[in-house]
């Protein structure tokens, strides 16, 4: 079946440069990029929905987690139908901004919302999401802290017609549409009244729901958990977002949150004692939710304090329960604050789990080390290794072989990108490190062997030591 | 299947043994490989098979077993596969009541339940037909995988009394074959885990054990797998061969090779 678009100007305006005269580009009504067949919910039909792409490696239909920037490290961004959970940094900062990017996202996109929290109203969450970036210029004001005076003028524009600028004043070169894929969002400002209202929520606070005790059976879930299940199967199937309802045809996501699930306001004590009573009921209620989740148009991010879950068997589970878990790691209050190669850095994100979906294979990066820095607009995941490179260069001095590991890579098996990053760290020029490693045959190489050469036959071959890495001027 | 692992373990879907249990354990690392290869084996094998999936989605096995060469939606039609999908029908048990015990029943118990009911079910579907059609060879459970039941709220004794009655009914009553995953988080941290691996490699014929590197992450080489030959009934009759390779699991088939002798190397 042919993709639905309601109003039906196409893709193009590109090079349209004020919001004002683009009308004609209706960005949020406009439905772009084929459902693929491979996603869970079984609908074989060619649906587009906004503010999703099918990804490229199974056609699994993504949406994006709010930042681009983990977009990318998870494969292209998070599958409908799965659940991402980020174990928490131990004060919860930036767990709770990439919470708010995900709903801030869902926003922009005209996703529906189900916002669960133990802690705060859901209503007070939504006041608190960051303010899209509405202009591409915001690579220009990266390094500077001037704010980005056109979004004020444009919100005063266009009271009636707010959705018309979010389309970015200048282009993107390329097919895509107007309306991106991951947005940026500026963390200092927050999202406009209007955006919030004219989005379509469901909150969920568990402090309220405790008056209505209605118990039929016992369960072993705890009372939160239990309610929460049926809170969302019921937003789940009256708004039709699993196509069961033969009167809602509902052609949009649903993005879930839910905070601080696991802590003791939720009702469990799992953070509490090792030896809980009810070890299972944070199992079994992950377990039923991605069987909510996979036959259902919606997408899920959970935080959870997993720092102080005392059984470390249940974080074990939990792991294998999630599709993919991302690890924050602050460096607030640790000894890394001080500690001169992370000074650029507010912490480490660790990337614990991708799952395989459709696939026997998946996409991982290949870089493991990695760190987070949040500036006024941007929140930026970067390699640690290249800081962390040029620090230790002057512990290490030239002209001596050495034998190290690069963090997370095989032993064994050394790679091209294994023995060049080892020369250029003792070289201090990529360039010339790439002369002095001699391999058999061009771009197939292993480094073993070769690196740690002592004195082989060949070594001394015609009276001048040659292919001996470590040293840097060939002694005459 | 993955023609290389057949290679490597000596069996052919001509000549698939009878009457064993094979464990196959992911420590630290995904083993559902293993899982699709021996799914798409006992298909081809013409086996019936009943596959209690806990884990995913039918659609993410029929993609992948499409990949390997079967169609799950094809076995399903013809008889040839029962599926249990855990995902789909946990939230059926969760939040309607059910007439008749539903094989996931233990969802809705509040005290550590038994898998009774799951049992049934397997017996059931793996009963033997005899209406004159074609006959599948013989019987094979599949379960991916159980250490989620311990999740659940299972102990691990009612697991591995699970796996005892469906050894009987499936290996020993009908000459068929049991295949089960199970994690391994390492580490000793999970108790209850180790007791069902430890329960469950007592009893197998065969364990595939499929780890990551030592070394940690690499692009080319996956993990590790272990393949040791067992005969349960038997335990010091004589030495139990094993076998180590490492593998790299490519979009539609997984390499085997000896330790160290990755292509990537060469």
């Amino acid at each position: 079946m042919a993709a639905v678009a309601t109003c039906g100007t196409g893709v193009g305006s590109t090079g349209s440069m004020v919001a004002a005269t683009s009308k004609n580009n209706v960005t949020s009504f406009q439905r772009k990029g084929p459902r693929a067949s491979g996603t869970d919910s079984g609908c074989s039909r060619l649906v587009s929905i906004a503010g999703t792409r099918p990804s490229v490696r199974n056609g699994q239909l993504l949406v994006s987690t709010g930042l681009p920037a983990l977009d990318q490290l998870l494969g292209g961004g998070l599958a409908v139908g799965t659940v991402l959970l980020i174990e928490e940094d131990k004060y919860n900062i930036y767990s709770s901004l990439l919470f708010k990017y995900f709903l801030a996202e869902g926003i922009i996109n005209g996703h529906t919302l189900l916002v669960a929290s133990a802690k705060e109203d859901p209503a007070d969450i939504l006041q608190e999401l960051p303010a899209p970036l509405l202009d591409d210029n915001y690579k220009k004001d990266f390094d500077e802290d001037v704010c980005n005076h056109q979004t004020p003028d444009s919100n005063i524009k266009m009271k009636i017609a707010w959705r018309y600028q979010l389309l970015p004043k200048i282009e993107q070169s390329g097919p895509v549409s107007s309306s991106r894929f991951g947005h940026y969002y500026d963390a200092s400002k927050r999202m406009p009244q209007e955006l919030i209202e004219a989005s379509k929520w469901h909150g969920f606070f568990f402090p309220e729901k405790l008056s209505s005790t209605l118990n039929i059976e016992p369960c072993s879930l705890t009372h939160g958990y239990r309610k929460l299940l049926q809170f969302i199967q019921k937003v789940i199937y009256e708004e039709g977002f699993d196509g069961s309802n033969p009167q809602k045809k509902q052609k949009n996501i649903l993005r879930i949150g839910i905070q601080n699930l696991g802590s003791t306001l939720w009702g469990d004590d799992i953070c509490c004692t090792e030896n809980c009573d009810n070890s299972h009921s944070l199992t079994k209620f992950l377990y039923v939710l991605r069987g909510l989740l996979r036959t259902s148009l919606s997408a899920c991010i959970i935080t959870m304090p997993t720092h102080l879950i005392q059984n470390k068997a249940i974080i074990a589970r939990v792991t294998n329960l999630s599709d993919t878990v991302v690890g924050l790691e602050s460096f607030i209050g640790s000894e890394r604050e001080t500690n001169p190669l992370y000074k650029d850095y507010h912490g480490l994100i660790h990337i614990r789990q991708i799952p395989r979906l459709n696939n026997l294979i998946y996409d991982v990066s290949d870089v493991k080390d990695l760190a987070f820095k949040l500036k006024r607009k941007l929140f930026t995941i970067e390699w640690v290794q290249d800081n962390y490179l040029r620090q230790e260069r002057n512990i290490y001095p030239p002209g001596f072989s050495y034998l190290l590991k690069q963090k997370d890579s095989a032993w064994g098996e050394g790679s091209l990108q294994h023995s060049t990053f080892l020369m250029s760290f003792l070289a201090k020029a990529t360039a010339f490190a790439s002369r002095l490693v001699r391999h058999s045959e061009p771009l197939k190489q292993t480094g073993s062997g070769r690196i740690l050469q002592a004195a082989g036959p060949r070594l001394w071959h015609d009276g001048r030591r040659q292919a001996a890495p470590g040293l840097l001027a060939v002694p005459p | 299947m993955f023609p290389e692992l057949n290679n490597l373990l000596n069996i052919t879907p001509d000549r698939a043994e009878q009457g064993k249990l094979t464990l196959l354990c992911g420590a630290k690392t995904d083993g559902s490989f293993l899982v699709h290869h021996f799914l798409s084996f006992y298909l081809k094998a013409n086996c019936k098979v009943c596959f209690v999936a806990l884990i995913q989605s039918f659609s993410h096995y029929n993609i992948v077993g499409q990949k390997l060469g079967v169609s799950l939606t094809a076995a399903r039609e013809r008889g040839q596969l029962v599926f249990l999908e855990g995902l789909k029908s946990s939230v059926d048990v969760f939040f309607r009541a059910q007439a008749e015990p539903h094989p996931l029943q233990f969802l809705r118990e509040a005290d550590a339940g038994n898998l009774q009911p799951l049992y049934e079910f397997v017996r059931e579907a793996l009963k033997p037909v005899d209406d004159g059609q074609a006959a599948w060879r013989c019987p094979v459970l599949l379960v991916d995988d159980l250490s989620v039941l311990l999740s659940l709220g299972l102990g691990a004794v009612a697991v591995l009394d699970f796996i005892h009655y469906c050894r009987v009914a499936v290996c020993w009553e009908r000459k068929g074959n049991i295949v089960a995953l199970v994690h391994d988080s390492g580490d000793g941290e999970d108790e209850e885990n180790d007791i069902l691996l430890n329960g469950l490699s007592h009893q197998s014929h065969l364990i595939l054990r499929a780890e990551g590197l030592a070394t940690g992450f690499c692009r080319d080489v996956h993990g590790q797998l272990r393949i040791l030959w067992r005969t349960p009934s038997q335990p010091t009759a004589q030495r139990d061969g094993s076998l180590t390779y490492q593998y790299k699991i490519q979009d539609k088939s997984v390499s085997f090779f000896a330790k160290g002798m990755s292509p990537a190397v060469l």
